[in-house]
């Protein structure tokens, strides 16, 4: 098997904050990947920095057996693609969702962007009635689809997927996590996915890491998260509070 | 005792290029001094219908209801300026997208100092020490660096937690709160649900809980209401949501991943158009 992505003592700094203290992880090709952890605990930062979007101070970063630089070129986005956590942000809201999913498209030389496009949408359960609707005029989770078929739109091999279902509901959330199960198997993705949700994680990845205040935690298998062996307290901690809200605390 | 909030027939609508979309449609409800919780497919007018009560219905939009009455206040022909002093005191809302409504050039702490400041006379270093005890009440790591940042400079969990700071200093008396913890991992999700919880319990708030998530909704609030299509098709204790006998509600609950469940795929609903009739 090969090691789709190999980060070795990761390290991003903000100013004099240190975001990421020495991350390493190694994620094979074909495999699902999860990052479970503590509010601002560096899981976005870790993705921004594989894409390229954050100040990187130390360690290296591989894609594929190559080593990453300081830029992306058009290349990296082919292989690499991600859905951020922000579906406001992450869509320019004065665009049409076709524009949104043509863009990527043109500037990567696609051709039949009209099927490719028609077949997007269908795949994260917009219909067609949304093609020329703008991204201000849609819900959160509809904006959230789009980010998705954006994201697949370009075919990569590699799929950041931050927080991904998280503003969906649990209707929507189960087709798009078997949407993204049914196109990692078809198109042998990688994935790297971020979840405060464990039972999400647990569901659709192999192995996680468990993060708090910018470093490792613990890595484990999903099985052993499902079977509760874990090592580490703050695990523990997170796997009582995925039970619900006991009143009177 | 008279209902905080009345709201009877309901209608939101969005005339677009392609015809008229219909975000809610003739939707009821009363709200007490309690947690009312609205689930409800993505799309199914949650948001529209929070911000038809705050009045932040785009201006474009068609509003219309037989009431929408606030502890006696005819929201719908209350004059702006009146709507605009509701909304900075008695009734809040914590917006579904955090970074979307915090101010992108002002620092975390000043705008929660400007919030404070609108309410009371405070001076400067006093409301900066409110602002950051705020911060820390909302289990933010190092307050002191966060409130110096910029929205974007912080993770999503962070900036809703800010927004909920800030709505914690104006001190409401109706919280609409849509999808207020979302982005935030579980540990933290329980101390703000305490939060919430509190202010309910002690300061008699109302609370209009936004959430997709059922399983925190059944275990955090009192009542439910469950929208399809701009409508609502089920209202619940939420102790009995197990019970519930809408499909769509008993779908809802059936197709969420749990740890140790294998199931793959996991059901989906097969949506009947009667449902939204
Ligand atoms: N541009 C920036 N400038 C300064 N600090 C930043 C910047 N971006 C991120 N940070 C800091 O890095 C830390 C990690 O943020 P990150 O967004 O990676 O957290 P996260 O684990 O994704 O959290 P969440 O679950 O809340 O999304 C936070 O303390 C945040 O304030
Ligand atoms: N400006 C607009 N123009 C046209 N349609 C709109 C506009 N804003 C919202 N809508 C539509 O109104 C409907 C209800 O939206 P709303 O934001 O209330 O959904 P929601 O239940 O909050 O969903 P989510 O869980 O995804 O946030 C959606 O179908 C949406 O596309
Ligand atoms: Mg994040
Ligand atoms: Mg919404």
């Amino acid at each position: 098997m090969t090691t789709a992505l190999a980060i070795d003592r990761l390290r991003v700094t903000f100013d004099d904050f240190t975001a990421l203290k020495d991350v390493s992880l190694a994620v094979e090709s074909g495999e699902s990947y999860g990052l479970v952890g503590e509010s601002g605990s560096g899981k976005s930062t870790l993705l921004r920095a594989v894409a390229g979007l954050a100040p990187v101070s130390g360690g290296t970063i591989n894609v594929n057996g190559k080593r990453l630089g300081r830029h992306r070129d058009k290349a990296f986005y082919r292989e690499v693609q991600m859905v951020f956590q922000d579906p406001y942000g992450s869509l320019h809201p004065r665009q049409t969702v076709d524009r949104l999913l043509l863009e990527p498209l043109a500037i990567h030389g696609f051709d039949n962007s009209e099927r490719r496009i028609m077949r997007a949408l269908d795949e994260v359960g917009l219909g067609s009635g949304f093609r020329f609707r703008y991204s201000h005029q849609l819900s959160g989770g509809q904006r959230q689809r789009v980010a998705i078929a954006r994201a697949l739109i370009l075919e990569p091999s590699i799929l950041l997927l931050d927080e991904p279902t998280s503003a969906l509901d649990a209707s929507v959330q189960a087709e798009v996590l078997n949407l993204l199960e049914q196109v990692r198997a078809d198109r042998k993705l990688t994935f790297v996915m971020v979840s405060h949700d464990l039972a999400v994680i647990a569901h659709m990845c192999d192995r996680l890491m468990v993060m708090q205040n910018g470093e490792e935690v613990e890595q484990l298998t999903a099985a052993e998260l499902t079977a509760r062996r874990v090592e580490r307290d703050y695990t523990r901690n997170l796997l009582v509070a995925s039970e619900g809200f006991r009143s009177g605390a | 005792m008279n209902p905080l909030l009345t709201v009877e027939d309901l209608h939101v609508r969005f005339p677009t290029r392609t015809g008229v979309v219909e975000a809610v449609r003739g939707v009821s409800f009363t709200l007490g001094r309690e947690r009312l919780g609205i689930v409800g497919e993505s799309g199914s007018g949650k948001s529209q219908t929070g911000r038809a009560i705050m009045g932040l219905t785009p201006t474009h939009a068609e509003i219309s209801a037989k009431r929408m009455e606030f502890d006696g206040i005819d929201l719908l022909r209350a004059p702006p300026a009146q709507r605009r002093a509701l909304r900075g005191n008695r009734i809040a809302m914590i917006l579904q997208d955090p970074k979307y409504s915090l101010n992108p050039v002002m620092t975390i702490g000043r705008q929660i100092v400007e919030t404070l400041r609108t309410h009371e006379k405070v001076s400067q270093a006093e409301a900066r020490k409110r602002a950051l005890a705020m911060l820390e009440a909302v289990q933010i790591r190092d307050a002191a660096r966060v409130y110096d940042l910029y929205p974007h400079e912080v993770s999503g969990g962070m900036g809703q937690r800010a927004m909920i700071a800030m709505m914690l200093v104006a001190g409401p008396e109706l919280l609409i709160a849509d999808e207020p913890t979302s982005a935030l991992d579980v540990t933290v999700q329980l101390e703000v649900l305490g939060i919430l919880d509190r202010l309910v319990r002690e300061r008699g708030m109302g609370l209009i809980f936004i959430s997709h998530d059922l399983r925190l909704v059944s275990s955090f609030c009192d009542r439910v209401i469950v929208m399809y299509a701009g409508k609502i098709v089920e209202e619940l204790a939420a102790s009995e949501l197990s019970r519930a006998e809408h499909p769509y509600t008993q779908g809802l609950l059936d197709c969420m991943p749990r740890i140790g469940a294998d199931r793959h795929p996991l059901p989906v609903l097969e949506r009947k158009p009667e449902w939204a009739l």
